[in-house]
C-alpha cells in the first residue's frame, strides 16, 4: 500500500499530486500525458529529489514527512530508467555485481542470480562492454540489475521509449514474465494505452501535476470518457490463458478467467498460429468497433465468435454512436459501439440479454 | 653535470619536478571536492566562483606573485591566521611558497576539467546507484570518480605541465634561491639574461621536449577514454 | 555696462583663440620610450619642458629590454632612455643612434623596515642577523650586479648565496617588492624607490647608501634615434633633460645627475 500526497517544484514544474493510495500489490500504471508529472512523481516517491516535501507511507513505514525523507538507498527500490542508466565504467557483469553487492542479505526476495541471468538473456553478454550493447540489451540488463538487488518495489520509468518496435515487443514480454512469475509490486510510468491494457492492475491517472484518480484497470475501461481511449474508440481487456483445442493443436483459444464466484469461462477462437503459444495468464484485448450486437444467435455468418451476454447500460460516445457495455457470462466486460439508429430499432436496454459478435481480438501477448 | 658537452645544473629540472608533483597532488585533494561542489551548486553565486576559480587564468602573473607575497609574507593575513595554530616563520621564499602560489595560479587547470566532467555525469546513474543502496561515499569512489577519470586525469597532466612552464608566480614567491626555489623556468631566464645560450637552449629544449609528450599523453588519453565511454 | 563687458570677453576670446592657433601651427609631438624606473621623473621633467616650449612629449613606458627590441623591430620612437648603458650601446653600434648620453646615476640604498641599517649596516651584513636579503637579479638588473659588488666588497656574497639567504626579484621593482612587504627583511634597492612621493615606504623604516665607489656607476643613458622625423625638437628636449631645471628634478626622485 501506499499513500501519500507529495510536492515537488523542479523549474517551472511543479507537482503537487494531493492526497493519494493505492495498493502496491501487481502492477499498478502511472499514465498521463507527457508532461503531466508521472516521471516526477515517481522520483519524488524513490526519494531521488531532495526538495520533495509532502509525505509517502510504504505500508507502515514512513518514507516521506515534511521535509524528513528516508534516503532512495535505504527505501530497497529497483529501479528501470528510460535510459537503462548503466554505469558506462563496468562490464556487463560489473553491473550485476554492483547491484549484488549491495542487496540486502535479510530481506527482499531473493531470486536465483542465474535465473535471472536466463530470464534476461544476458548470460552471452556478460563479459561485454555496456558501451557495446544495443538499446535491447541494455533495456535487459537494467532489468537484471534492478531484479538481482532484491528490490521490495520495481519502478519502470518508460523503458521502452527509446526502442524499435521487435525490441519493445521482446520487452514487453519480458517485463509481464518477469512482474508476474517473481511478484515483485511494479509501480510503471507509460503512455501508451497497450501497456497499460496488458499489464496493469490499476492504473494512477495524472494531469497537470496532480493524481487525477487511481482507478482499478477494469474501472478505468468501465467509462465512455476514460483517458486510455484513443481515436479507436472504447476497448475491453479480459483476463484469461491460452491454449490449443483440442484435435487441433495447429489452432488456438483464449479461455477467460471467472471474475465471479457463478461465473463460466468464455471461449473465443483464436486465428494465432500454435507456435506463438506461450505460459501463464493473458490479456486479450477487444476493440468496441469489432462488437456487433444480435438478439439471437446467427447461423451461415463467418463471425466465430458469438458470445451471450448482458447489456449493462449505455453510454453516448459522440454524436450518434453509443457504447453498449456488456457483461459476458464470466464476469467480464465487453463493449460494444453501435449507431443510435441500430440501438433505437433493436430496442436495446440495460437488462437485456443480448449475443456479442466478436469480428476479431488482439491477444495481448 | 654534462650533458650533450654541455656543463648543466640539474638540480632546477628535480626541484621543478618536485614541486609539479607536489602541486598536482595538492590540487587533487582541493580540486576534487571544490569541482563537485561547483558542479551541483545550484546558487545564482556559482557564477561567481567560478570566475574566481577562474581569475588566476586573467591576471599576469607578477600581479598574482605580488598579492601573493603579501598574503603569504611574514605579517600576511594567511601567516597571521597560521599563527592562531602556532605557525612559525613565512611561506615565502621556500617549497612551501612554490607549491602554495603554484596551486593557486594551477587552480582553474585543475577545477575547469573536473568540473566539465561531473556535469558531464548522466543524473540517471547516480540515481541509479542510489537506489542500489549506495551512499555517498560509495557513490563517490566508485561511480563518480570512475565516470570522471577524463577529467582528473586532463585536470592532473594540464597541472602538471602548467607548473613546470610557469615562471612570474614562483619567481615572485620563490625568490630565486640557487639551489632552494629556482625552478627550471627561472634557470632558462637566468642563462639567457648572463648571455648563457647553450645551457638556455639546452634547458629549453627539454621543457619544449616535455611539455610536448605531456600534450600528446592528454590528447591520447583524452581520445581512449572518450572511445571507451562512447 | 553689459555691453562693454561683452566686448572685452569677447576680444579676449579671439585673442586667446588665435595664439592657441600660432602655437599650434609651431607645436610639434615627439614620442619617447622611457625605462620604467624613470616614469615619474620623466613625467614632472616633460611637463616643465612643454611649458616652456609649447610641444607636446608623448612617453612609452617598458622595461628597457623590451624596449630595446621594439625599437629594433621598428617601433616609431624618437628617442629611448634606458635603464642601463649597455643597450643604448648596442643602438649606437648598429648604427640606430648616433651617440647616447649619460641622464642619470642610479644609487643603491639598502632598506629595511625593521633592522637599524642606517645605524650599524655592516654589521648586520656581515652577522648575517636576518633570514632574506632581497635583490635584483645580477645577471639582469645593474641594480643587482651593483648589490653583488657592495656585498663581494665585503666577502659576504658566496656565503649568503650559498646559504640561501639571497633572493633575487627579476627586475629591481621586484626585490623593492620583496623587501617592502617584509618578505625579506632587508634588500639592495634604488634610492628613486624610496624618494618617491608616492613610494609606500617613503615615511618608513631605514636606509643606509653604501659608498659610491664600492660599485660600478649605475648609469642610465638616453639617446636621440636616428630615425625620427622631428630631430631637432628630440634635441631641444634631450638637451633641456641634461639642463639644470631638469637636473633638480631628477636628483628630487632620488637620482645622481652626471
Amino acid at each position: 500500500m501506499f499513500e501519500g500526497n507529495l510536492s515537488l517544484k523542479l523549474g517551472n514544474f511543479q507537482l503537487d499530486s494531493g492526497p493519494f493510495a493505492f495498493h502496491s500489490e501487481g502492477v499498478t500504471a502511472l499514465f498521463g500525458r507527457s508532461g503531466s508529472g508521472k516521471s516526477t512523481l515517481l522520483r519524488a516517491m524513490a526519494g531521488l529529489d531532495r526538495r520533495t516535501r509532502g509525505s509517502l507511507r510504504y505500508h507502515d513505514e514512513v518514507w516521506q514527512d515534511g521535509r524528513r525523507a528516508l534516503p532512495a538507498e535505504r527505501r530497497d527500490i529497483g529501479m528501470v530508467f528510460q535510459h537503462a542508466a548503466l554505469l558506462a565504467n563496468r562490464s556487463v557483469r560489473g553491473n550485476l555485481a554492483f547491484a549484488e553487492q549491495r542487496a540486502p542479505r535479510d530481506r527482499g526476495p531473493a531470486i536465483d542470480r542465474n535465473e535471472i541471468i536466463e530470464r534476461t538473456g544476458i548470460g552471452p553478454l556478460l563479459d561485454r562492454s555496456v558501451a557495446n550493447l544495443s538499446g535491447g540489451e541494455r533495456q535487459r540488463l537494467a532489468i537484471a540489475r534492478a531484479l538481482i538487488g532484491r528490490p521490495r518495489v520495481l519502478m519502470v520509468d518508460e523503458p521502452l521509449a527509446a526502442l524499435d518496435w521487435r525490441a519493445k515487443a521482446e520487452l514487453l514480454d519480458l517485463f509481464e514474465s518477469v512482474i508476474h512469475d517473481f511478484g515483485i509490486p511494479t509501480i510503471l510510468i507509460t503512455h501508451a494505452p497497450l501497456e497499460v491494457e496488458r499489464l496493469a492492475d490499476r492504473v494512477v491517472f495524472m494531469d497537470a501535476g496532480r493524481v487525477e484518480r487511481v482507478e482499478s484497470l477494469r474501472a478505468a475501461l468501465d467509462r465512455v470518457d476514460s483517458p486510455l481511449f484513443t481515436e479507436e474508440g472504447p476497448v475491453a481487456s479480459l483476463t484469461g490463458h491460452v491454449e490449443p483445442i483440442t484435435d487441433e493443436p495447429r489452432r488456438l483459444r483464449f479461455v477467460t478467467t471467472p471474475q465471479t464466484n457463478d461465473g463460466q469461462p468464455v471461449i473465443f477462437q483464436l486465428g494465432t498460429d500454435g507456435n506463438s503459444i506461450g505460459r501463464g495468464p493473458r490479456r486479450l484485448r477487444v476493440r468496441a468497433d469489432d462488437v456487433a450486437l444480435a438478439r439471437k444467435r446467427i447461423d451461415g455468418i463467418s463471425m466465430q465468435n458469438q458470445l451471450p451476454a448482458r447489456i449493462e447500460r449505455i453510454e453516448t460516445t459522440g454524436p450518434g454512436r453509443k457504447a453498449v457495455f456488456l457483461t459476458l457470462n464470466d464476469g467480464q466486460r465487453l463493449v460494444s459501439e453501435v449507431t443510435d439508429r441500430a440501438v433505437a430499432d433493436m430496442g436495446l436496454d440495460a437488462g437485456q440479454g443480448v449475443t456479442a459478435l466478436v469480428k476479431s481480438a488482439a491477444l495481448l501477448r | 653535470m654534462t650533458l650533450f658537452g654541455i656543463p648543466l645544473d640539474i638540480h632546477p629540472i628535480w626541484l621543478t619536478l618536485e614541486v609539479a608533483a607536489l602541486t598536482t597532488l595538492a590540487l587533487l585533494i582541493i580540486g576534487i571536492p571544490l569541482a563537485w561542489w561547483l558542479a551541483r551548486m545550484q546558487s545564482r553565486w556559482r557564477v561567481l566562483l567560478e570566475a574566481l576559480v577562474s581569475l588566476p587564468l586573467v591576471l599576469p602573473p607578477t600581479v598574482l606573485g605580488f598579492y601573493l607575497i603579501i598574503a603569504l609574507g611574514p605579517s600576511g593575513p594567511v601567516t597571521e591566521f597560521l599563527g592562531l595554530f602556532g605557525f612559525e616563520g613565512q611561506l615565502t621564499f621556500n617549497l612551501m611558497g612554490l607549491v602554495i602560489g603554484s596551486v593557486i595560479f594551477s587552480l582553474p587547470f585543475m577545477v575547469q576539467p573536473m568540473m566539465s566532467a561531473f556535469q558531464a555525469l548522466p543524473e540517471e546513474v547516480l540515481d541509479a546507484a542510489r537506489l542500489m543502496r549506495a551512499g555517498f561515499v560509495d557513490r563517490f569512489v566508485n561511480v563518480i570518480l570512475p565516470l570522471a577519470r577524463q577529467g582528473l586525469v586532463v585536470g592532473s597532466v594540464l597541472t602538471f605541465a602548467h607548473t613546470v612552464g610557469e615562471f612570474g608566480v614562483v619567481l615572485m614567491v620563490g625568490g630565486n634561491i640557487e639551489g632552494e626555489t629556482r625552478l627550471v623556468s627561472i634557470a632558462i631566464f637566468d642563462h639567457v639574461e648572463s648571455f648563457e645560450y647553450e645551457q638556455a637552449h639546452l634547458l629549453s629544449a627539454i621543457m619544449v621536449v616535455f611539455s610536448l609528450l605531456t600534450l600528446v599523453s592528454v590528447y591520447l588519453i583524452n581520445r581512449r577514454l572518450s572511445a571507451r565511454l562512447g | 555696462m553689459l555691453e562693454k563687458t561683452l566686448k572685452t570677453s569677447l576680444a579676449t576670446a579671439l585673442l586667446g583663440v588665435s595664439l592657441l592657433a600660432s602655437a599650434l601651427a609651431q607645436a610639434e609631438t615627439i614620442t619617447v620610450a622611457i625605462a620604467a624606473n624613470f616614469t615619474k621623473t620623466i613625467e614632472e621633467v616633460g611637463a616643465a619642458w612643454e611649458a616652456k616650449t609649447g610641444h607636446d612629449v608623448r612617453f612609452s613606458f617598458g622595461p628597457s629590454g623590451k624596449l630595446l627590441a621594439q625599437i629594433q623591430n621598428g617601433a616609431p620612437f624618437d628617442g629611448y632612455f634606458s635603464a642601463d648603458t649597455r643597450r643604448p650601446q648596442i643602438l649606437v653600434d648598429s648604427g640606430e643612434a648616433l651617440d647616447f648620453f649619460v641622464y642619470a646615476k642610479g644609487q643603491l640604498a639598502l632598506y629595511s623596515e625593521k633592522l637599524p641599517v642606517d645605524e650599524n649596516a655592516e654589521t648586520i651584513l656581515a652577522n648575517g642577523d636576518f633570514r632574506h636579503l632581497a635583490m635584483a637579479n645580477p645577471k639582469a638588473a645593474p641594480y643587482g650586479l651593483a648589490a653583488r659588488q657592495v656585498l663581494e666588497k665585503r666577502g659576504l656574497y658566496r656565503m649568503l648565496r650559498d646559504e640561501g639567504r639571497i633572493v633575487q626579484g627579476e627586475s629591481i621593482s621586484q626585490a623593492f617588492q620583496f623587501a617592502a612587504t617584509g618578505n625579506a627583511q632587508l634588500g639592495f634597492v634604488a634610492l628613486s624607490q624610496l624618494r618617491d612621493p608616492e613610494s609606500p615606504v617613503k615615511a618608513r623604516g631605514q636606509v643606509w647608501m653604501p659608498p659610491t665607489e664600492d660599485y660600478e656607476p649605475i648609469q642610465q643613458g638616453a639617446l636621440v634615434l636616428t630615425r625620427s622625423e622631428h630631430p631637432e625638437v628630440v634635441e631641444d628636449f634631450m638637451a633641456f633633460v641634461q639642463g639644470r631645471e631638469a637636473a633638480e628634478i631628477i636628483q628630487k626622485f632620488g637620482y645622481d645627475t652626471p
